[in-house]
């Protein structure tokens, strides 16, 4: 029993490490008002660079960095046509989601069904050594503390420091976050590289460490999961941690049950995770109050100065 | 340093310059992509975006191509002027694909005349009302439909593997994921005889057509293009917004299941786990680099029915993946959306430091 939970928890973090770390990066995009809907394509990027790094190199920092670098780059290109030359955001997202699939598939031809290091596991003094549950509770790879790490630190970031506040300025008040002297563009470039540097790294995560491999498309959608995680935690850290660890739970249900030999079509229960988003899509979203509320004031509207 | 300076009025040279433009850029830019990949730049674009014209049923393939992405892309044209962000379409494609393919399935024996109209009904109802789960998710419950259509197109494809790879199989299929051929009256009629021209390479034209006519000259259209451009004003006039993005995801979703139903009877005669090459996606890219116009849809799919032969062509001549065919579309896609900035904006070349200057 205890060893089915110990498994359960340790699966479900796992699941939702990818969702996390891409869903704080566009937690803060979102918080200075840019809906990047580049996050699957980014994934990608950061997947097929990260794993093509390892392989070569052999060094798993060097991965990440270049998983990093994937996806910054990505993002760089969306936040010059976006936000200098003030193209649409949701064609220019939707671009950048084309783009990295064929980009991802094509460098990532030469690498499909052979191996690359996989991230290690931390052994934390202590915590791993104890007795039952200890090896498998308290052992994860770097990604997965960090994810937790980085979700804190940003909460910290936005509710508690003085920048946090002029990048909630940023995105609820452009023109008067303008006014005071605060360079809107600057910050908004900043905020998208963020984006696609934490896309990039949960992109690494899942071909070095979720399914240790490289795969065509292996994101599968969790970029588009990621971001409606943002819209599920109205834009608010913590809430962002409970929806990843529950959309996790729903991919981690969806796999269980079909290894356990349920008389349920395996295509039905893959659909599982789809069908779970849409559902709690749509549950959060009912409340309007609340939605306006937390909403980003100028969420998706460019910003030109006047002067 | 290069500047953008407002313009007083969109240009309207601009507005069909700019995807010319933007085409230019794309093959220069994938030519210092192929050259970085140590390809002869210039023979490999040749091959990507010249050579599949001149090869043998060249144009008949482009025709085949050209026909889903057309619809789609004429059904998103509409929907985004509305700004109802239907991203699903390949779901919706798929949808009606699977409602035509059960039908030809369950009559086998029916007459051309009955099963092809049929077919095309179901195909237009699947794609309505897969499209329509989404209308009612915004208008009930608020939920986006970017990301509400795009989890769709996900679902839909698992109901697709589910269906041929269980009820719908083909018995005597040795166990592939396709369900069995259908009948030659269900596969429809050809234009030419022997060759794959099916019906919907024709109806194309014609959805095009009537949406422009639609779109520029009807109150609907007018309606549609006002939510899109000006939300309060529409709202000041009493149109319902709830019942514009019904419409907008109705006809989107319906144009798509057509597509998909013309596909998988027209082209591949069954039902298997591919059926889409990305169509829906692809479509995404049409719409816009029609202008959202379904006048200029039609060049815009048949230059992107073009991008994926060729990604076939590079594949055979080559030996290079097809993959190349997502990243020029991509590419595309990025210049376009680069290029419309002239439409509203003048560029200007201005010395650092000077300030004020001449407009």
């Amino acid at each position: 029993m205890i060893e089915l939970l110990v498994n359960l928890i340790v699966s479900v973090m796992a699941a939702a490490t990818p969702l996390l770390l891409a869903a704080t990066g566009e937690l803060i995009v979102e918080k200075v008002a840019v809906l990047n809907l580049g996050v699957e394509g980014m994934m990608l990027m950061g997947a097929i660079a990260g794993f093509a790094v390892a392989h070569e190199t052999g060094q798993l920092w060097l991965a990440l960095l270049a998983a990093i670098a994937a996806g910054m780059t990505l993002s760089f290109l969306f936040a010059v046509l976006t936000l200098t030359l003030q193209a649409n955001q949701t064609a220019t997202g939707l671009a950048l989601t084309i783009f990295g699939r064929g980009f991802s598939a094509l460098v990532g031809a030469g690498y499909v069904g052979i191996a690359a290091p996989t991230l290690p596991k931390i052994h934390l003094p202590v915590l791993s050594d104890l007795p039952f549950f200890g090896a498998t509770l308290f052992s994860y790879d770097p990604l997965i503390y960090l994810a937790l790490i980085l979700l804190a630190a940003t909460a910290y970031f936005l509710t508690r420091t003085h920048a946090g506040l002029i990048l909630r300025a940023v995105g609820d008040q452009h023109d008067a976050a303008h006014v005071l002297g605060y360079r809107v563009i600057r910050i908004r470039y900043l905020a998208v590289l963020f984006g696609g540097a934490m896309a990039g790294l949960a992109g690494a995560y899942m071909s070095l460490s979720y399914t240790p491999l490289w795969a065509q498309d292996m994101i599968a959608g969790r970029g588009w999961v990621a971001l409606a995680l943002v819209t599920f935690a109205a834009w608010r850290p913590f809430w962002l941690l409970i929806g990843a660890w529950l959309f996790g739970g729903i991919m981690y249900l969806s796999l269980y049950v079909q290894g356990l030999g349920v008389p349920v079509p395996s295509a039905m229960l893959s659909a599982l995770p789809y069908v779970g988003t849409v559902v709690v899509l749509v549950l959060i979203s009912r409340d309007h109050r609340r939605i306006r509320l937390h909403r980003p004031a100028m969420l998706g509207r460019p910003f030109q100065a006047t002067n | 340093m290069l500047r953008l300076q407002p313009r007083q009025s969109p240009s309207a040279f601009w507005s069909w310059a700019s995807p010319i433009l933007a085409l230019v850029l794309t093959a220069v830019i994938a030519g210092g992509i192929f050259a970085f990949m140590g390809r002869p730049p210039v023979l490999t674009v040749y091959t990507f975006l010249i050579s599949p014209l001149f090869a043998p049923n060249g144009i008949a393939s482009l025709a085949v191509k050209a026909a889903p992405l057309i619809m789609m892309g004429v059904g998103l044209s509409l929907a985004y002027r509305a700004n109802v962000w239907n991203i699903g379409t390949e779901g919706q494609f798929t949808v009606g694909a699977i409602f035509a393919g059960w039908l030809a399935l369950s009559l086998p024996d029916a007459p051309m005349w009955v099963i092809f109209p049929a077919e095309m009904a179901f195909g237009i109802l699947g794609g309505v009302l897969y499209a329509l789960i989404v209308a009612w998710l915004r208008t009930r419950f608020n939920a986006n439909e970017i990301l509400t259509s795009l989890m769709l197109a996900y679902i839909a494809q698992y109901l697709l593997i589910y269906l041929v790879t269980g009820p719908l199989r083909d018995p005597m299929g040795f166990g592939f994921p396709q369900t069995a051929l259908f009948s030659d009256a269900a596969d429809g009629p050809r234009l030419i005889e022997n060759t794959n021209l099916h019906f919907g390479i024709l109806a194309a034209p014609i959805v095009a057509a009537g949406a422009w006519l639609m779109l520029g000259h009807s109150v609907l259209g007018f309606q549609l293009r006002v939510l899109g451009q000006a939300p309060r004003a529409a709202k000041f006039a009493g149109f319902s917004e709830n019942r514009l993005v019904w419409l907008a995801m109705a006809i989107s979703g319906g144009l798509a299941g057509l597509a998909g139903m013309f596909e998988v009877t027209g082209t591949q005669g069954q039902l298997s786990t591919n059926i889409s090459p990305g169509y829906g996606f692809t479509a995404i890219i049409v719409g816009f680099l029609g202008r959202l116009n379904p006048a200029g849809v039609v060049p815009a799919g048949l230059l992107l029915a073009l991008t994926y032969l060729g990604g076939d062509a590079a594949q055979i001549n080559l030996g290079l993946s097809n993959a190349i065919t997502g990243i020029f579309q991509g590419i595309l896609l990025f210049c376009l959306l680069g290029a419309d900035v002239l439409i509203s904006n003048r560029l200007l070349w201005r010395r650092r430091g000077v300030a004020g200057g001449r407009a």
